[in-house]
C-alpha cells in the first residue's frame, strides 16, 4: 500500500474532501440526464438530506430525540424567504442567515433540552413542533398566514448557458448546501468533539468524570442539528419559492424521524436512504394505489401508514435500519484487504 | 369581570379533560416507563368508533359503553404486541414506536372515514346555565365532564389504595423485579395499566370531542396538553395529574380568552419549558425517585 493512499485514509479532512468531490461530480453529471421533474426531485432529496444528516447526528451520536425538526425547517425557511423577499437579499447570505437564526433558536430549545433526558425531551420538542406553526396565523402581516410567503425563483448564472434549466439550477444550490452539511458532519462524527458526544451518549456520569461538560456536549449537539435543519428549511423555501404553515406540520417532523430510523440512526449514508424514502414513497404509494385502484381516501393515507408500520418494525426487528443492513451483507463479502483494529 | 369568571369556568371543564388524558399518560409512565404519544391517536380511534355505534343505534349510552370496551381492549392489545418486545431497550426506541403506532392510526382513520372532521354528539346540553339574567360559560354537559372526570379519579384512586389488584401494580411499578419476587404477575399487570391507561383516553375522547370536532388529527393538541398537564404533576402520581390538568386547563383557558386560541399550543409550550427548567420532576414528584 503506498503512502499516498495510506495517508488519505487516514486523514479524516482528505477523505471528507475526496467524498464531497466526488459527490459533487455525480450530481454534476446525473442532474444533466435528468428531466425538470427529476432535478426537482433530487432538490427536495438535497434539502431533506440535510434535515436528516442533523438529526440522524443528534440522535444517533448525542443520544437526544427531537420531534421538533419540522418546526426548525419552518424556521429556515421563513428566514429565508422574509429576506428574500422583504429585504432583497441574494440567495446566499438569505440561506446563511437562515442556518445562524435556526441556530440561535436551537440554543434555548437544546440549552432545556440538555436538562431533559428522552421522554421528558421527545415532549418538549413536540410541544415546541405543534406550537410554532400557530404564529404564522398570529402575525399574518408579517408572516402570510395561511397562504404563507411567496419567494422569485433564483436566477440561474449567465455562465451556465442559456439552455440550463432552472430547475436544475435549484438541485444544484440544494446539493451544494447538502455536500456542506455531509462535509461538516462527515468530519464532526469522527472528530474529538464527535466522541465527546459518544461518550455523553453512552453514560452521563462516567462523561462527567472524565471531565467532558455533559450539558455543553448536548447542547452543542442540539445546535449543529439545528443549524443543519435550517439550512434544510431555507433550501427548501429555495426549491418550493414558497414558506407556508402547511408545509411544516407534526407531520413533517414525522417524515423525518422515520427517515433517520429507517436509513439507520447516527449513519449519513442512512440519512441518504432516508432522504430517498421521503422523497419517493409518496409517489410510489400512490402508483400502488392507482394499480390496486384503491379508494382516494386510502390512497392518500397509505404513505403514513407506511411510515407508522417502518417505526414500529425498524425497532422491533431492525433497528440499525438500512445502513445496518447494507454494512452486514458488506462484511460478509470474504476481504483479505480489510484493515483489522 | 363576567370575561374572567366565563374563562375559569370553561379552564374547569377543558381541565378536567386534559386531567382525564393526563392520568392516561401517568398511568402508562408508572407501569412500563414509557410516554406514550399514540395517547391521542388510540382515544381518536376509540371516539370514532363510539361515533359509529352512537349513529347506528342512536344511543349515547352505548357508544359511551363501547368506547370504553374499545379503550380497554386496543389498549391491552397494544402493549401486548409492541410494547412488551421493547421493555427493555432504551427509551428512545419506546418513543419511536409510540410515534410510528400514532401515524398508523391517524392513517387507518383517514383510510376508513376519511379527512373530513364530523361533528360529534354531547351527552348533555351545551347551553350555558342562566345565572341571574346572563348566561355563564358552563352548561350542563360541562358538569357532566367534571363528574365523569372526578369519578375517574376517585375510582382509580380506590383501585389503587383499597384492592390487592392495585396493591400489587403500585408495587410493579415501583420495584418490578421485587415484585416478581413475590409472586406478582408483573407483565400482566403492566398490561392491566395500559387497558387502564387507553379506558381513561377513550373517557377523555367521548368528552372532548363535542368541541374539537372528530378527525384524524383533532386530537393532536389534546395529547400535548395532557402531556403537559402530565408534567406538570410530576408523571407519576396520579393526583397531580388531575391538579396539573386543572391548572393548565385554566391558563390555557385564559390565554385563548385574551390573546386567541391560536395561541394555545404555544402557550402550552411555554408553560411546559417553564416548569421543566424550574422543576424538572413536576410540581408534585414522587417521594422516592427511581432511576433508570
Amino acid at each position: 500500500m503506498s503512502g499516498r493512499t495510506t495517508a488519505l485514509r487516514e486523514s479524516t479532512l482528505a477523505r471528507a474532501l475526496a467524498l464531497v468531490a466526488l459527490a459533487g461530480l455525480v450530481i454534476v453529471i446525473v442532474s444533466g440526464r435528468l428531466s425538470a421533474y427529476d432535478n426537482l426531485e433530487l432538490g427536495y432529496g438535497a434539502y431533506y438530506f440535510a434535515a436528516l444528516a442533523g438529526l440522524t447526528i443528534l440522535i444517533g451520536l448525542s443520544g437526544q430525540v427531537s420531534l421538533g425538526h419540522g418546526a426548525l425547517m419552518a424556521v429556515g425557511a421563513y428566514t429565508a424567504t422574509l429576506l428574500i423577499a422583504n429585504e432583497g437579499w441574494a440567495e446566499l447570505p438569505a440561506i446563511v442567515a437562515a442556518v445562524v437564526v435556526t441556530a440561535a433558536v436551537g440554543f434555548p430549545v437544546g440549552a432545556a433540552a440538555s436538562r431533559l433526558s428522552g421522554p421528558y425531551l421527545a415532549g418538549a420538542t413536540l410541544a415546541f413542533a405543534v406550537g410554532l406553526p400557530a404564529l404564522a396565523d398570529k402575525f399574518p402581516t408579517l408572516l402570510g398566514g395561511e397562504n404563507g410567503l411567496i419567494i422569485n425563483p433564483p436566477a440561474t448564472p449567465s455562465f451556465l448557458g442559456a439552455n440550463f434549466s432552472p430547475e436544475r439550477w435549484e438541485a444544484w444550490i440544494a446539493c451544494i448546501g447538502a455536500l456542506v452539511v455531509l462535509f461538516v458532519l462527515f468530519n464532526l462524527k469522527r472528530s474529538g468533539v464527535g466522541r465527546s458526544m459518544r461518550a455523553v451518549r453512552d453514560d452521563e456520569i462516567a462523561a462527567a468524570l472524565c471531565g467532558l461538560p455533559v450539558a455543553r456536549t448536548k447542547t452543542l449537539a442540539f445546535v449543529i442539528s439545528a443549524g443543519c435543519a435550517g439550512l434544510g428549511g431555507g433550501l427548501l423555501a429555495l426549491v418550493l419559492q414558497l414558506a407556508a404553515p402547511g408545509a411544516f406540520e407534526f407531520q413533517l417532523s414525522l417524515d423525518l424521524l422515520t427517515g433517520v430510523v429507517l436509513g439507520g440512526l447516527g449513519s449519513l449514508t442512512g440519512a441518504l436512504w432516508g432522504a430517498g424514502l421521503l422523497v419517493l414513497l409518496p409517489g410510489w404509494a400512490g402508483d400502488l394505489g392507482h394499480s390496486l385502484s384503491l379508494s382516494s381516501n386510502v390512497q392518500d393515507n397509505l404513505p403514513l401508514a407506511i411510515y407508522g408500520v417502518v417505526l414500529i418494525v425498524a425497532m422491533l426487528v431492525w433497528p440499525t435500519g438500512i445502513q445496518g443492513a447494507v454494512s452486514r451483507l458488506i462484511s460478509l463479502v470474504p476481504t483479505n484487504r480489510r484493515r483489522r483494529g | 369581570m363576567t370575561n374572567f369568571i366565563d374563562y375559569t369556568l370553561n379552564g374547569i371543564s377543558t381541565g378536567a379533560i386534559y386531567a382525564a388524558v393526563a392520568l392516561a399518560l401517568v398511568l402508562i409512565w408508572r407501569a412500563t416507563r414509557i410516554i406514550n404519544f399514540a395517547q391521542g391517536a388510540m382515544l381518536m380511534i376509540t371516539t370514532y368508533i363510539a361515533s359509529a355505534v352512537i349513529s347506528a343505534t342512536g344511543s349515547y349510552i352505548f357508544g359511551f359503553v363501547v368506547a370504553l370496551v374499545s379503550g380497554l381492549l386496543i389498549g391491552a392489545v397494544v402493549e401486548r404486541v409492541i410494547i412488551r418486545p421493547i421493555e427493555n431497550a432504551p427509551p428512545l426506541n419506546a418513543v419511536i414506536v409510540a410515534l410510528g403506532l400514532y401515524s398508523l392510526l391517524i392513517a387507518v382513520a383517514g383510510m376508513i372515514w376519511g379527512a373530513t372532521p364530523r361533528s360529534f354528539p354531547s351527552a348533555f346540553s351545551i347551553r350555558g346555565y342562566d345565572i341571574g339574567g346572563t348566561r355563564v360559560l358552563f352548561a350542563p354537559n360541562d358538569t357532566f365532564i367534571v363528574l365523569v372526570v372526578v369519578a375517574v379519579a376517585l375510582g382509580l384512586a380506590a383501585l389503587f389504595r383499597g384492592t390487592a389488584i392495585g396493591l400489587q401494580m403500585r408495587a410493579a411499578a415501583f420495584k418490578p423485579e421485587i415484585a416478581r419476587l413475590q409472586g406478582v404477575r408483573v407483565s400482566r399487570l403492566f398490561t392491566l395499566g395500559w387497558a387502564l391507561a387507553a379506558l381513561c383516553g377513550a373517557i377523555a375522547g367521548m368528552l372532548v370531542a363535542p368541541s374539537v370536532f372528530l378527525g384524524p388529527n383533532n386530537f393532536d393538541p389534546i395529547l400535548i396538553s395532557g402531556f403537559v398537564a402530565a408534567v406538570l404533576g410530576g408523571l407519576d402520581s396520579p393526583p397531580g395529574a388531575v391538579i396539573g390538568g386543572l391548572l393548565l386547563g385554566l391558563v390555557l383557558s385564559y390565554v385563548s380568552g385574551y390573546e386567541g386560541s391560536a395561541l394555545v399550543p404555544l402557550a402550552a409550550l411555554i408553560v411546559l419549558v417553564l416548569v421543566l427548567m424550574i422543576r424538572p420532576t413536576g410540581l408534585f414528584p414522587a417521594a422516592a425517585e427511581r432511576r433508570v
